[in-house]
């Protein structure tokens, strides 16, 4: 039974079954057949396309919203995969309001874009629907590549490269494939296990194998792994979170957010979660929205999400930000935590107010909070790499380390935003240069 | 995907889509890209005799648009090619010989005589071209001189300048066609007989598109004067096929390859060519709308559609539609539908009230709710409301089954087929007469 919104402290259960269901429901319903045809109809099928431009993986957008247009809904869906083989959760999860909507010209003349990711959503929808794996192998080239991480980095260069014909072992330290979209994308984003049946329907193409719970700097070395396979692609993400640096952050109560979201995205029932009644989110970018956003959900009375700089410095873009003020989360900026009090647990947080440049404004004030979950910044925290820049591991444009045969892409190098769509451009890439190498 | 390989009259392209003659097709320029996105062949910009035309320094254009002012219809009074004949052949040789593998034709027109049809057959066979396709149809400008349409519109001269071609040259012969005639099938006859490999059409239709209100003078204005245009785009497509049809299911014609030319926007436009009999397609419009690259939407829906029937070559589906092509006269009568509108698609807009109240049969019923209903004791199956609906497939035409009541006229639906030969009403039907 619902035990309630009122209920203090760190509890479970807040919210009735039907609650739980309505709020992790998809954020946008899919498009039905009439409203993709109709979306389809605004597109001006422009030359050399600004939404082209702007997609990461540069997705042929007209080309494939001509073919819902006119009918040809699996067409559509082999253009976006033919670039990018994660087109279905990128449909779903990328800022399309910063990318491809953002220069869409319908969006810069009229403030009303083509529904450019809903309509992606429709294609790979309607061909991954179809059970039948669009792509086939080339003939097995005798090449072995080791993959090591296996979220969307590492999926998409290892479709890429099994298309070539090369076998490609994925490793993973986790015991599940996907990386952060099995772990950290919001639920509402990817719901009906999404990322799983994305993973299965990836791996159709054959040729890979996933070997789970096998983490490099523990069960695997690098050099190892040099010598056994052809190449190599690092795609580890960031396995690290930063430190909160406030006193009093080691309370009950104080949790990293990424673990929150993945706590969540792998419960059975929504039910299972705890979640406080007093929820302070400390960050600014995708995930602490995410996290507010997701605490609301599960049931918290209040959920205040503070961020040390403005709001327009925030990484999460305007969208994320009215859809967390949407849910109900308090938004203050130009904050940054002091102190942590409480017990052995969390009661409340105090917060100085900072101006853009992080100077104090010498004023101070505090949230009543009985949980506090912190969303600032990770970090590679991972070992027996080839050579960092900036706490990433350096790599070129095509992706290659600073060690022979090793490449590397996806968060873990920094090249790019930190999204699953750049994640996947990098992997795909990472791989048609491996595949280049090895031809050589 | 499937096969898409074509050959047309001995013509081979890897697939069926060419551009027609017009402004796409009128330099080595557009043609190379044009074979780089994609195309499988084109029909170069109609070449005249030197001195060349030339063309007006104002507007060539007209449109009429639909919603989001999506291009529907274009008017143009170009003329054919206004560069120099050598010019012209220099470049078809060169992009030829770059791209042996795609379809060049060459358009051609010129004047009524023979001797100038001889000595352009001449020039064109120097530059490899694949064949020529004759442009009887400009119905605007060249027409005036006596050519184009002019020669179209009567058949004897098809016949003439048609066997003067084919007894000067050995490349294939198209005839392309006016549709500004009253029966398309006499001009298919005559190049047919004249022994042409082939018609492709259609050409142009007589158009003003608008009129401008200020000034008075029907639009593109030159100046403060217009003239009547050739229509084209999608909105010429339902004539464009009603022609191809007429001529596949003439059986005096039948064998007659037809390149079918009007309106084809989408694969699915251009498959509805070849099943009622053409062999391939030619696109303007489309391209000049859209650019090139609508190529690559056409090869990969008619793979996609070919291989969900499981045709594996484009040759099948040449005619698929033919048998099916009927006159009024022999369609069943006996067969019986209904309206039926999806309540959970319905979204109340109340057009299908609009049009069947006012305007037809009175067939449906709408609540003080916004329920709309139809009324199957009025409701004669017309389809009007299904193509008023905002909606697609929110109303559709249920057949009714064999052995029920149709609550209209209160008669069991016959299973037999019955039509008007031999309704008793029609006066010269032989049940009737007995
Ligand atoms: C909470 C959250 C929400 C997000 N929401 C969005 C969003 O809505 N839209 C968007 O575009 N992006 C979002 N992102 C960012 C996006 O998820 C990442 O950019 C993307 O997943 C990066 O892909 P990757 O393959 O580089 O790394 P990851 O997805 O992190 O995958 C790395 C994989 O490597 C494995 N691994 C790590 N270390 C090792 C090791 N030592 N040995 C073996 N395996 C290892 C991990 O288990 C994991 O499976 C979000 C990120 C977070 C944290
Ligand atoms: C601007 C313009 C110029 C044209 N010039 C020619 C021509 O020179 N020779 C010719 O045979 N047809 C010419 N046409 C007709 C086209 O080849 C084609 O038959 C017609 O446009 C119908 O096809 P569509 O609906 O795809 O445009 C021209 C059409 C346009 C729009
Ligand atoms: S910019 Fe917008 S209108 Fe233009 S092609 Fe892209 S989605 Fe279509
Ligand atoms: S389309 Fe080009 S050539 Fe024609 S009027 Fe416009 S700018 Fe001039
Ligand atoms: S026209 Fe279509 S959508 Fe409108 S009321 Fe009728 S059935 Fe419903």
């Amino acid at each position: 039974m619902a035990i309630g919104e009122l209920v203090p402290g760190v509890a479970a259960g807040r919210l009735s079954p039907d609650k739980y269901a309505e709020n992790f429901s998809d954020l946008h319903a899919p498009l039905d057949a009439h409203e993709a045809l109709v979306a389809a109809d605004r597109c001006y099928f422009c030359y050399d396309a600004p939404c082209v431009t702007a997609c990461p993986t540069d997705i042929d957008i007209p080309l494939f919203i001509r073919q819902i247009a006119t009918g040809t809904a699996d067409a559509a869906g082999i253009t976006i995969f033919s670039q990018n083989i994660l087109g279905g959760m990128c449909a779903r999860v990328c800022p399309t309001e910063t990318l491809c909507e953002e220069t869409c010209v319908r969006e810069v003349a009229e403030g009303k874009p083509v529904q450019i990711g809903q309509l992606q959503r429709f294609a790979t929808d309607h061909l991954m629907a179809q059970n039948a794996h669009p792509f086939n192998r080339a003939a097995d080239t005798g090449r072995r590549v080791a993959v090591v991480g296996a979220g969307p980095a590492g999926l998409a260069c290892a479709h890429r490269l099994a298309m070539h014909g090369h076998r490609v072992v994925v490793y993973d330290g986790n015991a599940k494939a996907g990386g952060l979209n099995e772990y950290g994308i919001a639920s509402y984003k990817t719901v009906d296990s999404f990322a799983e049946r994305e993973v299965s329907w990836l791996l159709e193409i054959g040729g890979i194998t996933i070997e789970s719970d096998k983490k490099l700097g523990g069960d695997l070395n690098l050099a190892e792994l040099t010598d056994r396979f052809d190449a190599v692609f690092l795609a580890i993400g960031l396995a690290g979170v930063n430190a909160l640096g406030a006193s009093g952050q080691g309370k009950a109560g104080v949790r990293d957010a990424v673990d929150f979201i993945a706590e969540l995205r792998q419960a059975e029932s929504y039910a299972q979660v705890s979640i406080g009644r007093d929820v302070v989110v400390i960050g600014g970018g995708m995930t602490a929205v995410d996290a507010a956003v997701q605490a609301k959900l599960l049931g918290a009375l209040n959920v205040t999400l503070v961020y040390r700089r403005s709001r327009e410095r925030m990484n999460a873009s305007r969208f994320e930000q009215d859809l967390a003020a949407a849910k109900g989360v308090r938004i203050i900026t130009n904050a940054a935590p002091v102190e942590i009090s409480g017990n052995a647990a969390v009661e409340s947080i105090s917060f100085e107010y900072m101006d853009d440049d992080l100077t104090p404004m010498g004023e101070i004030f505090t949230l009543r909070a009985d949980q506090v979950l912190t969303a600032i910044g990770q970090t590679l925290g991972a070992t027996d790499l080839p050579s960092l820049t900036r706490g990433r591991i350096a790599v070129s444009q095509d992706g290659r380390t600073s060690v022979a045969n090793v490449w590397a892409g996806g968060d873990c190098t920094g090249l790019g935003d930190d999204l699953t769509v750049t994640a996947v451009a990098q992997g795909r890439d990472a791989a048609e240069d491996i595949h280049r190498a090895l031809g050589a | 995907m499937a096969n898409l390989q074509s050959d047309f009259i001995g013509i081979k392209s890897p697939n069926p889509f060419w551009l027609a003659s017009a402004p796409p097709t009128d330099k080595e320029y557009n043609v190379r890209r044009a074979f780089e996105a994609g195309w499988g062949g084109v029909v170069w910009k109609t070449l005249g005799l030197d001195p060349h035309i030339v063309n007006v320094n104002g507007p060539r254009y007209g449109a009429i648009w639909g919603a989001d002012r999506r291009l529907l219809g274009l008017n143009n009074i170009e003329l054919i090619t206004d560069r120099p004949l050598e010019i012209n052949l220099q470049e078809i040789k060169s992009v030829k010989r770059d791209y042996p593998d795609r379809a060049m034709v060459v358009s051609l027109m010129v004047p009524c005589e023979e001797d100038p049809w001889k000595f352009i057959l001449g020039k064109v066979e120097d530059t490899g071209a694949d064949g020529v396709e004759l442009n009887f149809g400009c119905p605007h400008g060249m027409s005036e001189r006596g050519m184009g349409s002019a020669v179209g519109q009567v058949p004897e001269y098809i016949e003439m300048v048609t066997r003067w071609v084919k007894s000067h040259t050995r490349m294939p012969v198209i005839v392309k066609l006016t549709p500004n005639i009253a029966d398309i099938r006499g001009p298919a006859a005559a190049a047919h007989a004249g022994g042409a490999d082939a018609v492709s059409l259609i050409n142009t239709i007589n158009s003003i598109t608008s009129v401008n209100l200020d000034h008075f003078a029907p639009e593109p204005m030159i100046g403060d004067k217009g003239a009547h245009g050739g229509y084209c785009g999608p909105a010429v497509k339902p004539i464009a096929l009603n022609m191809v049809a007429e001529i596949s299911r003439t059986p005096e014609l039948q064998g007659l390859p037809i390149s079918g030319i009007g309106g084809v926007t989408t694969w699915r436009d251009a498959a509805e060519f070849i099943t009622l009999g053409a062999g391939n397609v030619q696109v303007c419009t489309a391209a000049m709308t859209y650019g090139f690259k609508i190529v690559q939407e056409m090869i990969s829906g008619l793979s996609q559609y070919m291989d969900e029937k499981s045709f594996t070559s484009v040759d099948q589906l040449i005619g698929r539609a033919v048998p099916n092509i009927s006159d009024w006269q022999h369609l069943n009568l006996n067969y019986v539908a209904k309206a039926k509108i999806n309540q959970d698609l319905c979204i109340q807009c109340g057009r299908c009230y609009a049009a069947c109240e006012d305007t037809s049969h009175q067939a449906i019923a709408m609540s003080d709710q916004r329920v709309f209903t139809v009324k199957d004791d009025e409701c004669v199956a017309c389809n009007l409301c299904v193509n008023v609906c905002p909606v697609e497939a929110c109303i559709t035409l249920e057949p009714m089954a064999e052995g029920t009541v149709d609550p209209r006229t209160g008669k069991v639906v016959d299973p037999t087929y019955a039509n008007w030969t031999t309704h008793p009403n029609n006066p010269a039907s032989l049940t009737a007469a007995e």
